[in-house]
C-alpha cells in the first residue's frame, strides 16, 4: 500500500503532483469505493433472499412453478417489498425529488425542508443558549459547580424520550407547528455545545493567561482575546454533534402527533401503509440531510480555523 | 458541614452578601408589589443562589463538589412545586413534582414490566449483540488495512446519520415485541463501537509492538498482551456513549409500533390520554436506568483500565 515515493512508476507518465495526487486519492478512494460497491451488492443478495419468500407463495396460490431468475426479476420490481433493491430507491428519490413541484406535498424536498428548517431553528436556538451558558460557567464558580455536574450527567440519559411530552403539551397550550420540533432540537444540540465550550474557554494553558495578566488585561479583555479564539477548535466539534442530534430531534418530533409533513411524518405513514419504498427514501433523504449539515459546519470549521491560522 | 464551621463562621455573611441581601430585598419588594405570588420562588432562588455561592467560595472539597448541585437540583424541584401550585398549573401542562413521585410509587408494577420490556430485553440484549459483533468485526478487519481503510470513513458516516429512522424497517421485519427494539439498538451502537474499537486497536506506538516482535510474540500474542488491553480506554469511551444510544433507540423504535407494554409505548399512549404525571414518571425510570447502565460500565472501566492516567488519582 505504501508504496515509497522514488518507487519505479510512481508518477508514471505525469508529472510528480498529479501523479502523488492520483495515488493519494486512489489510495483513499479505493477501498472506500470498494465497500460502498460490497454494501450495495449485499443489498442486492438480502432483497431477493428477503423478498423471495412472497414471491414463492404467490406462484405456489396460483399453482405454478417458478424458476430462479423469474424469482429475482419479480424481487427486485414488487411494489410493497420487504427490503425495496436500491434502483426501487433511487427511482422513487427521483420521482419525488427531481419529478414533482417542490411545493407540492408529494414532494420530499418539501418535506426535507420542514424538517431541516426546525432543525436549523432550533440548532440556532441550542447553540446561541449553550456558549452563553458556557461562558457563564466559566465565569462564575457557583454556577460551574451547581450546572456542570448536571450537564454531564444529561448525556447519561435519554433525554430524546421527552420529546413527545413536549409537542404536545406545547400544542395543548396552542403553540403548533415549527417551535415544538426546534425546541426538541435545541436542547438535545445544547448540552454538547455547553459541554465542549466549557473545555473550549478553559483550554488556554496558565502560561498564555499569566501573559494576559502581566498585560493587566481586564476578563472581557482576556475572553474576547484568548479564551474565545482558543475555543473555536472546540466549539466546532461539538457543533457537528450537535447538529447531528437536532436533526435527529427534529424527525423524532414528527412522530407523535401524527404530523403529516416531516422526514418524520413521511417515516411514520409509510410504516403505516406498508410503503417500504417511501420509508428508505425518506430514510436516504435523512441521511443526506446529515451529511450536508454535518459537511457545512466542517467546511465553515475548516474556513475559520484556517483564517485564524489554527488549522493543524 | 461541621467540618467547614470554621471557615464558614469566620466570615458568616461573606464579602459582599449584605449587598447581595439588599439587592434580593429591593427585588423581593418590586416583585411583591407587581405579583404577590414571585414573592416565595425569588426568595428560594435568592437563598439558594447565596447558599452556592457562599460553599463554592469555600475550599474545593468531596463535600462542597457534591453540595452544590445538590442544593442547585433542590432548589429546581422546589421552584418547580412551588410554580405548579402558586399558579395552579393544570396537570396536563406540567405535574408538580409531588403528583410525579406519587404516581411513581403507585405504578411500581407498571413502570417495572415497562423497564424490564425495554430496557433488559430491548436496550440490553440489543447492546450486548450490538457492541460485541462491532468488537469482533474490528478486531477482524484489524488484520487488512485495505478494509480498515474503507470500513472506517464508512463508519464514521453511518455514525453522524439519523439511524433512529431505520427503526420502522426493523419494526417490520422483527415484528412489535422486543426482537425489534433490539434490532434497533444492534444498528445504532454497532457504528460507534466499531470507530471506537478499530481507533484503540491503533493506539500502541510502534516501540511497544518492536518489543512484542523481540520477543517473538506471534499475532494473537500481541493482540491480547499488548494491543487489546491498550485498547481499552478506546473500548470503553464506545461503550460509555452507546449506553444512551441503546436506551434512545429502545425507546424510539417503540413509537413505531409496540406490544402493550414497553417504556415508549407508555410514554406515547400516556401524552395522547394526558397523563402526563404518568409521563414524568416513565422520564424518571429511563432517567435512572440510563444513569445507572452509564454508571455501570464507567465503574467497569475504571476497574480494566487502572492503569490509565484518566484513571489514576
Amino acid at each position: 500500500m505504501n508504496i515509497p515515493l522514488a518507487a519505479p512508476g510512481a508518477g508514471a507518465g505525469r508529472s510528480g503532483r498529479v501523479g502523488l495526487w492520483l495515488r493519494g486519492v486512489a489510495d483513499k478512494a479505493l477501498p472506500v469505493l470498494a465497500v460502498v460497491a460490497a454494501i450495495f451488492v449485499i443489498w442486492y443478495a438480502a432483497a431477493v433472499w428477503m423478498n423471495s419468500q412472497w414471491t414463492l407463495d404467490q406462484a405456489a396460490r396460483a399453482g405454478q412453478e417458478v424458476t430462479f431468475s423469474e424469482i429475482v426479476a419479480d424481487t427486485l420490481t414488487q411494489d410493497r417489498p420487504k427490503l425495496p433493491a436500491p434502483h426501487q430507491v433511487a427511482v422513487e428519490l427521483y420521482d419525488t425529488v427531481i419529478d414533482k413541484e417542490i411545493t407540492s406535498r408529494r414532494s420530499l424536498v418539501f418535506h426535507a425542508w420542514i424538517t431541516l428548517s426546525a432543525t436549523l431553528l432550533g440548532f440556532g436556538f441550542g447553540t446561541v443558549l449553550g456558549i452563553l451558558l458556557a461562558v457563564g460557567i466559566v465565569h462564575n464558580r457557583a454556577m460551574d459547580m451547581s450546572v456542570m455536574p448536571w450537564a454531564i450527567a444529561s448525556q447519561t440519559i435519554p433525554i430524546l424520550a421527552i420529546a413527545p411530552m413536549i409537542i404536545v403539551v406545547l400544542n395543548s397550550v396552542g403553540v403548533q407547528g415549527l417551535v415544538p420540533k426546534a425546541i426538541i432540537s435545541a436542547y438535545l444540540s445544547f448540552f454538547p455545545v455547553v459541554v465542549g465550550m466549557v473545555s473550549g474557554l478553559r483550554s488556554p494553558q496558565g502560561m498564555q493567561m499569566d501573559l494576559l495578566r502581566t498585560y493587566n488585561a481586564s476578563t472581557a479583555e482576556v475572553f474576547w482575546k484568548l479564551r474565545l479564539p482558543a475555543s473555536m477548535p472546540y466549539l466546532f466539534a461539538s457543533l457537528k454533534v450537535g447538529i447531528a442530534a437536532s436533526l435527529v430531534g427534529a424527525i423524532v418530533g414528527e412522530l407523535p402527533t401524527g404530523a403529516v409533513r416531516g422526514l418524520g411524518a413521511r417515516l411514520l405513514s409509510g410504516s403505516y401503509y406498508g410503503q417500504t419504498v417511501q420509508i428508505w427514501s425518506a430514510l436516504i433523504m435523512a441521511a443526506v440531510c446529515a451529511a450536508l449539515l454535518v459537511g457545512i459546519v466542517g467546511a465553515v470549521q475548516k474556513i475559520v480555523l484556517k483564517r485564524m491560522g489554527m488549522s493543524a | 458541614m461541621t467540618d467547614q464551621a470554621v471557615p464558614f463562621a469566620k466570615g458568616w455573611l461573606g464579602p459582599g452578601s449584605v449587598k447581595f441581601f439588599g439587592a434580593l430585598a429591593v427585588v423581593l419588594v418590586v416583585a411583591l408589589v407587581l405579583s404577590p405570588g414571585l414573592l416565595p420562588l425569588l426568595a428560594v432562588w435568592g437563598f439558594s443562589w447565596w447558599l452556592n455561592a457562599r460553599i463554592a467560595a469555600l475550599p474545593k472539597s468531596r463535600a462542597t463538589k457534591l453540595a452544590v448541585p445538590v442544593i442547585f437540583g433542590l432548589t429546581i424541584l422546589v421552584l418547580w412545586q412551588l410554580v405548579v401550585r402558586i399558579y395552579d398549573v393544570p396537570g396536563v401542562i406540567l405535574p408538580a413534582p409531588t403528583d410525579i413521585w406519587a404516581r411513581l410509587t403507585a405504578e411500581v408494577p407498571t413502570l417495572w414490566e415497562d423497564f424490564v420490556q425495554t430496557f433488559v430485553k430491548g436496550a440490553l440484549s440489543g447492546y450486548v449483540m450490538g457492541c460485541a459483533a462491532a468488537f469482533v468485526t474490528a478486531v477482524l478487519i484489524d488484520r487488512s488495512p485495505f478494509l480498515q481503510k474503507g470500513l472506517l470513513p464508512v463508519g464514521n458516516f453511518i455514525a453522524a446519520l439519523p439511524i433512529i429512522g431505520t427503526a420502522p424497517i426493523l419494526v417490520m421485519w422483527f415484528g412489535f415485541d422486543w426482537e425489534s427494539k433490539a434490532a434497533v439498538v444492534v444498528v445504532m451502537v454497532f457504528f460507534p463501537m466499531l470507530v471506537n474499537t478499530v481507533a484503540g486497536l491503533s493506539a500502541t506506538e510502534s516501540m511497544q509492538r518492536d518489543l512484542m516482535k523481540t520477543y517473538a510474540a506471534s499475532y494473537w500474542q500481541t493482540l491480547f498482551r499488548l494491543r487489546l488491553p491498550a485498547a481499552m480506554p478506546f473500548v470503553f469511551n464506545g461503550l460509555k456513549i452507546c449506553t444512551t444510544l441503546a436506551l434512545i433507540g429502545a425507546i424510539v423504535a417503540e413509537f413505531f409500533g409496540s406490544p402493550i407494554k414497553g417504556m415508549g409505548f407508555r410514554i406515547s399512549t400516556e401524552v395522547g390520554r394526558l397523563g402526563l404525571d404518568m409521563v414524568w414518571a416513565e422520564i424518571t425510570v429511563a432517567a435512572l436506568a440510563g444513569s445507572a447502565f452509564y454508571g455501570a460500565v464507567a465503574v467497569a472501566e475504571r476497574a480494566v483500565t487502572f492503569w490509565h492516567p484518566s484513571q489514576r488519582k
